[in-house]
């Protein structure tokens, strides 16, 4: 198998097992992302010298019988929202064009410091506020499933490079869904942790009480591995929490077994039915079927308040956002754009200066949140807009914690639809935001969960995503129900969904796209 | 309960709200944004009068007290770095463009 279409685990054996070179490796992944990104777009910056010079020294770590961890050697990819000494972060948008940070994230110090290769920067929604990566101002990523459709978002740039194998391993945050769905609608694993589980410094804030970053994968052992990396308390970030990870490898590799006797899995209520595709609830379906064969004990639960999630979330993200994003003003980094107005003479003020910069270098969708931001806490509407959402959040985790009293986990479609098209919902934001229904109850009241593929669509033959989310801190309970259904589901298709994935690369070049040709 | 707001945003208020929030908005933008921002906050008003007075409100996901570290110096960012992504420097400081009027 060419080292492409390995999993991160497998590549590991085989650096340890002296059968392949990280050098190898990284280079193949780099002549994959050179073969087809031109088609997809996932990265927005490639670093091949870097990344070749990273895998020499961990190659000559190893020849000197030194390890870093793990997965030292294995190539990542990271989304453009973690700053990276030396590499450009621009977050998706013009505003940060060209912007190279002083300084590492520390899940990227930690990712350097675990001897993983960074590949390159991947594609978002501007600042992370989007559902399907049309809201990058460079452009959009395509699905490798359908290049006409979007891969999901916000990061839908690390969701498509681990699904087209251009890297085995990236890094995505989600803030109410944006490592999950993308995860869900390419066919791939993707895993928020429990708030304050992976370290914020370095991620550029969009909603800080809801921000989190996490691996995006193809296998659920995978995410496992790299989680362990990036994780655990860091004094750099005041939400960051205290205490060791539980034990995630182990609870991947415990899960694989396919057992689930004596495991409670709750079905929520509310995430389902009314507003879900079809083809997308007959796969949960079928994925709660074979939890229950396996030994699982299924429970119906309900959680009435999460029908108010969407409306709290989008009170609160703008609120947060708009407070976030005002650091952009055009002084110390960043685009300055100096407006051609003269008062008296004196040529234009600091504030000026800040309108037209920000006027110029936010997009549409950036405008939209922070001016609703600003709305929700003006005085006169703060007690009836965000202080009414910051008691509905207490809501929400009420319905979690009595949930979790009759379930170990928590099961539901990862997000209601499969792909849609580029350009169906970009201008129409409330339909793009209902994408995230099912995943932001988990983002409000901080528990971790996780998407694996559930199979394909019956309408149009695109993947959909199970969801599974555990209390806060029992990281470990999502790794393992989603190892046993990852290996459950792989026995019935006999192998991974991504084997069903139509090939990128056909003789004669690219594939085109399946309705018109040749998007990107 | 205090007074119920309006649910709708108008061109105005957007352009003020822009004001506040420091973006200079075209009258396409305006137009644009407007009847969308009004659609959006229509469908967000529903959570009004949810949670009872009863109800504390969640402002982080887990509870967490203030934390401190220990007093003691260690590296930041060099003048160089800090100044690195700056639009314009003069004498190793950020250089900005005027902060007061002419009656200032």
């Amino acid at each position: 198998m060419s080292p492409e279409r390995r999993t991160a685990a497998a590549l590991a054996d085989a650096l340890a097992a002296g059968e392949a070179t990280s050098v190898e490796v990284t280079q193949a992944h780099l002549d994959r992302i050179d073969e087809v990104d031109g088609a997809l777009h996932a990265f927005l910056h490639v670093d091949a010298e870097g990344a070749l010079r990273d895998a020499a020294a961990s190659d000559a770590r190893r020849a000197a019988g030194e390890s870093w961890g793990p997965l030292d050697g294995i190539p990542i990819a990271v989304k453009d929202v973690m700053a990276t000494r030396g590499l450009p972060t621009t977050c998706g948008s013009r505003i940060l064009a060209g912007w190279v940070p002083p300084y590492d994230a520390t899940v990227v110090a930690r990712l350097r410091a675990g001897g993983l290769p960074i590949v390159g920067k991947t594609n978002m929604d501007e600042f992370a506020m989007g559902s399907s990566t049309e809201h990058s101002a460079w452009g959009p990523t395509h699905n490798p499933w359908d290049l006409a459709r979007i891969p999901g978002g916000s990061g839908g740039g690390s969701a498509a490079a681990v699904a087209s194998y251009e890297a085995p391993l990236a890094i995505g945050t989600d803030t109410g869904g944006s490592i999950r769905q993308p995860g869900a609608v390419t066919g791939t694993v993707g895993v928020k942790p429990t708030y304050g589980g992976v370290s914020r410094y370095g991620l550029v804030a969009l909603a800080n009480s809801l921000d989190q970053a996490g691996p995006v994968t193809r296998t659920v052992l995978d995410a496992a591995l790299l989680h362990e990396v990036i994780g655990g308390h860091d004094p750099l970030d005041s939400t960051s929490i205290e205490q060791p990870l539980p034990a995630l490898v182990e609870a991947a590799r415990r899960g694989a077994d396919g057992d689930l006797t004596g495991v409670r899995v709750g079905v929520v209520k509310e995430l389902g039915g009314e507003g879900y595709q079809a083809g997308v609830l007959a796969r949960f379906e079928e994925s709660v079927e074979l939890m229950t064969k396996a030994g699982a004990e299924v429970v119906e639960v309900s959680c009435p308040s999460f029908v108010h999630a969407l409306a709290t979330y989008y009170l609160i993200l703008p609120a947060e956002a708009s407070s976030n994003l005002a650091r952009f003003d055009a002084m110390r980094y960043g685009l300055r754009v100096t407006p051609d107005v003269a008062e008296n003479g004196a040529g234009p003020s600091a504030e000026d200066v800040m309108r037209a910069t920000r006027e110029a270098g936010f997009g549409d969708e950036v405008k939209r949140r922070i001016i609703l931001g600003t709305y929700a806490l003006s005085s006169g509407y703060y007690d009836a807009y965000y202080g009414q959402a910051q008691k509905v959040r207490t809501l929400v985790t009420r319905d979690f914690a009595a949930a979790f009293g009759h379930a170990d986990v928590l099961v539901s479609p990862t997000a209601p639809t499969t792909a849609f098209k580029i350009g169906e919902k970009v201008d129409d934001p409330l339909a793009m935001y209902l994408n995230d229904l099912a995943t932001i109850p988990a983002n409000l009241s901080g528990v971790p969960g996780i998407s694996i593929p559930s199979g394909l669509a019956d309408e149009d033959g695109l993947p959909a995503g199970v969801q599974i989310l555990a209390p806060a801190m029992a990281d470990d309970r999502v790794y393992r129900v989603g190892a046993a259904l990852e290996s459950l589901l792989a026995a019935e298709w006999g192998g991974a969904l991504l084997d069903q994935a139509p090939p990128l690369v056909e003789e004669g070049g690219l594939r085109r796209s399946r309705d018109h040709g040749g998007e990107g | 309960m205090p007074e119920t707001p309006e649910h709708t945003i108008t061109r105005e208020e957007v352009a003020h709200l822009a004001t506040l929030a420091r973006i200079d908005l075209t009258d396409a933008e305006l137009d644009h944004l407007a009847p969308q921002l009004s659609v959006i906050l229509e469908s967000i008003a529903s959570i009004q009068g949810v949670a009872g007075d009863d109800v504390p409100p969640t402002s982080h996901a887990l509870p967490l007290t203030n934390v401190y570290r220990d007093d003691v110096e260690r590296p930041g960012l060099t003048a160089e770095e800090a100044l690195s992504g700056a639009p314009e420097v003069e004498q190793q400081r950020f250089r900005v463009p005027r902060i007061l009027g002419d009656e200032q």
